[in-house]
């Protein structure tokens, strides 16, 4: 009994020092919010021009539901990818800035270091949930508006643009240099988004695609968002928001344990 | 005697084959100001970034606070306060967001928080400028406003590394006002590293001048001077101490022995 108030208060301080390095990276944001209007074109490209003409084409088993209405979470899943993954680059510049050396000789644990840059980039995916919903809203597609779908997705995209931006830290960490990390970010994204479920379903891709698929996090993400945001899509066959949970949450909680073992080797 | 608040025995970092930092030792008090002298690769930086737990030795050992380095190395972090080299503060952050983050990843409890940051501003005069975003400040405020963000938890020794470079000599001058303002106000040990001999001679108490991984010389500016001529200046000794003749470099005592052979040859 007398060592519960010293956990207590450990966990409290951990998550008073995580929330504290989100709050800065959320601060950043609202000071210059430009970054938030040009990240919104390419989903809008994505739904607008590609939505709209694969709407016609009639050849995507998308279980019986309109094709837009289909792509709408996986475009939500791809812009928190794209946000998220690059979201890394942001410590090598504050690796050079010298700002990393300030935190890492702090006594803030490194893993709430590294989850609260995590969640930071969660809060930034967070406001391009609302840019893609209002676009989808607007191209005529039907989704379900209550409060618990939406509380779910909510912490959906947390957990992935975390999952994301973790993944991203890593890669920072290991390739040093901001060229490095662009070259590897680039690569990473497309074969991310592609060999998922966003635009098409698995069912479509060939057996050794499908076996990729399945160990890909954003698989998980896009099967969740479908569930949460379409209405009735839980009554077709998908992989279930449990398992998709289950996922997201184990995979994140890795990410955030390795990236946390990895971030002191920047400033070295 | 106190007890040294820093305590660097042989201490050596290898980065691959070469040796950055070679077998150096040396000791701190408490409330004193040191200097860490020396060209630029004479190994201050890699010095500085061991004993504020960023890199861990090769080999050797050291203590700050009575912490070890290496197995104590989350109780030394409570204790230190760490300015970089670079102007670290966050420029897309206002002076006060830099401070406030600071203040809470140090613990600093919430109802003292706003009262501390407020006197910091005040004490580095930056109280006016504290809602501007840092990437509007020069860089003599930058500096001054890392030196706030470094101290707000009071540490018991503050290592500077390099805290004036890029500065022009006004801004230098400031910076040096308030370090003497907090040597003589909060009694913290602060270990800064320079190649700035007027900056080790206006604020040090002691000087140790570094050559290729090793300290050649250790003692007060006057006494390093003394050491090289009873007329030497600390730029003379910082000179000798750190040519690439064959008796400059090894340990303090070979440096002594090579003034001495010097003192022979002249």
């Amino acid at each position: 009994m007398t060592e519960n108030p010293g956990i207590l208060h450990s966990v409290a301080a951990f998550f008073a020092k995580t929330a504290a390095i989100t709050d800065m990276e959320v601060r950043k944001l609202l000071h210059d919010p430009t970054e938030l209007l040009t990240r919104a074109v390419q989903p809008a490209l994505w739904l607008l021009i590609f939505g709209q003409v694969m709407s016609h084409a009639h050849v995507i088993d998308t279980a019986g539901y309109p094709y837009l209405d289909f792509l709408t979470p996986g475009i939500l899943a791809q812009s928190v990818l794209f946000i998220a993954i690059f979201n890394g680059i942001s410590i090598i510049w504050e690796r050079d800035l010298g700002i990393v050396h300030k935190f890492l000789a702090s006594p803030a644990p490194r893993s709430c270091l590294v989850l609260g840059k995590a969640l930071g980039g969660g809060a930034r995916s967070l406001i391009q949930v609302v840019v893609v919903l209002v676009l989808a809203a607007l191209s005529g597609v039907k989704m379900r508006l209550d409060a618990l779908p939406l509380a779910g997705l909510v912490l959906c995209v947390l957990l992935s643009a975390g999952l994301f931006s973790s993944f991203s830290l890593i890669v920072a960490c290991l390739v040093k240099t901001r060229e490095r990390f662009m070259g590897v970010g680039q690569l990473l994204t497309m074969p991310l988004f592609f060999a998922s479920n966003a635009i098409y379903p698995t069912s479509m891709m060939p057996r050794s695609l499908q076996i990729v698929a399945h160990f890909n996090p954003l698989t998980y993400q896009v099967d969740a968002l479908r569930v949460l945001l379409l209405p009735g899509y839980s009554l077709t066959p998908h992989l279930g928001l449990r398992i998709d949970f289950m996922v997201l949450t184990l995979t994140f909680a890795g990410m955030v344990a390795i990236s946390a073992r990895l971030y002191p080797t920047i400033v070295r | 005697m106190q007890q040294p608040i820093i305590d660097i025995h042989e201490l050596t970092r290898r980065f691959g084959n070469a040796c950055v930092v070679n077998a150096i030792s040396m000791t701190l008090q408490p409330g004193e100001v040191f200097a860490l002298l020396g060209r630029n690769g004479a190994g201050k930086t890699t010095v500085v970034k061991m004993l504020a737990t960023l890199l861990e030795p090769t080999s050797g050992r050291a203590s700050v606070g009575g912490f070890d380095i290496v197995r104590e190395a989350a109780q030394v972090r409570r204790i230190i306060g760490y300015v970089p080299q670079a102007l670290s503060a966050d420029g897309d952050l206002t002076g006060y967001e830099n401070l406030n983050i600071f203040a809470k990843l140090y613990d600093i409890p919430r109802v003292e928080r706003a009262a501390r940051i407020r006197d910091a501003l005040a004490f580095m005069n930056l109280s006016e400028v504290s809602g501007n975003l840092v990437k509007t400040y020069s860089g003599g405020m930058i500096r001054r406003l890392e030196i706030a963000q470094s101290t707000l938890h009071r540490p018991r020794v503050l290592f500077l590394d390099e805290p004036t470079v890029g500065l022009d000599p006004v801004a230098r001058a400031s910076v040096w006002e308030q370090l003497g303002k907090l040597k003589d106000q909060f009694g913290s040990a602060i270990l800064l590293t320079t190649h700035y001999l007027e900056e080790a001679e206006h604020l040090c108490d002691r000087v140790a001048i570094m050559n290729r991984g090793r300290i050649t010389a250790i003692g007060t500016p006057a006494q390093l001077g003394a050491m090289i001529s009873p007329t030497a200046s600390l730029e003379e000794a910082f000179a000798y101490y750190t040519q690439d003749h064959p008796q400059a470099g090894g340990t303090v005592d070979d440096a002594s022995r090579n003034h001495l052979a010097f003192q022979q040859i002249d």
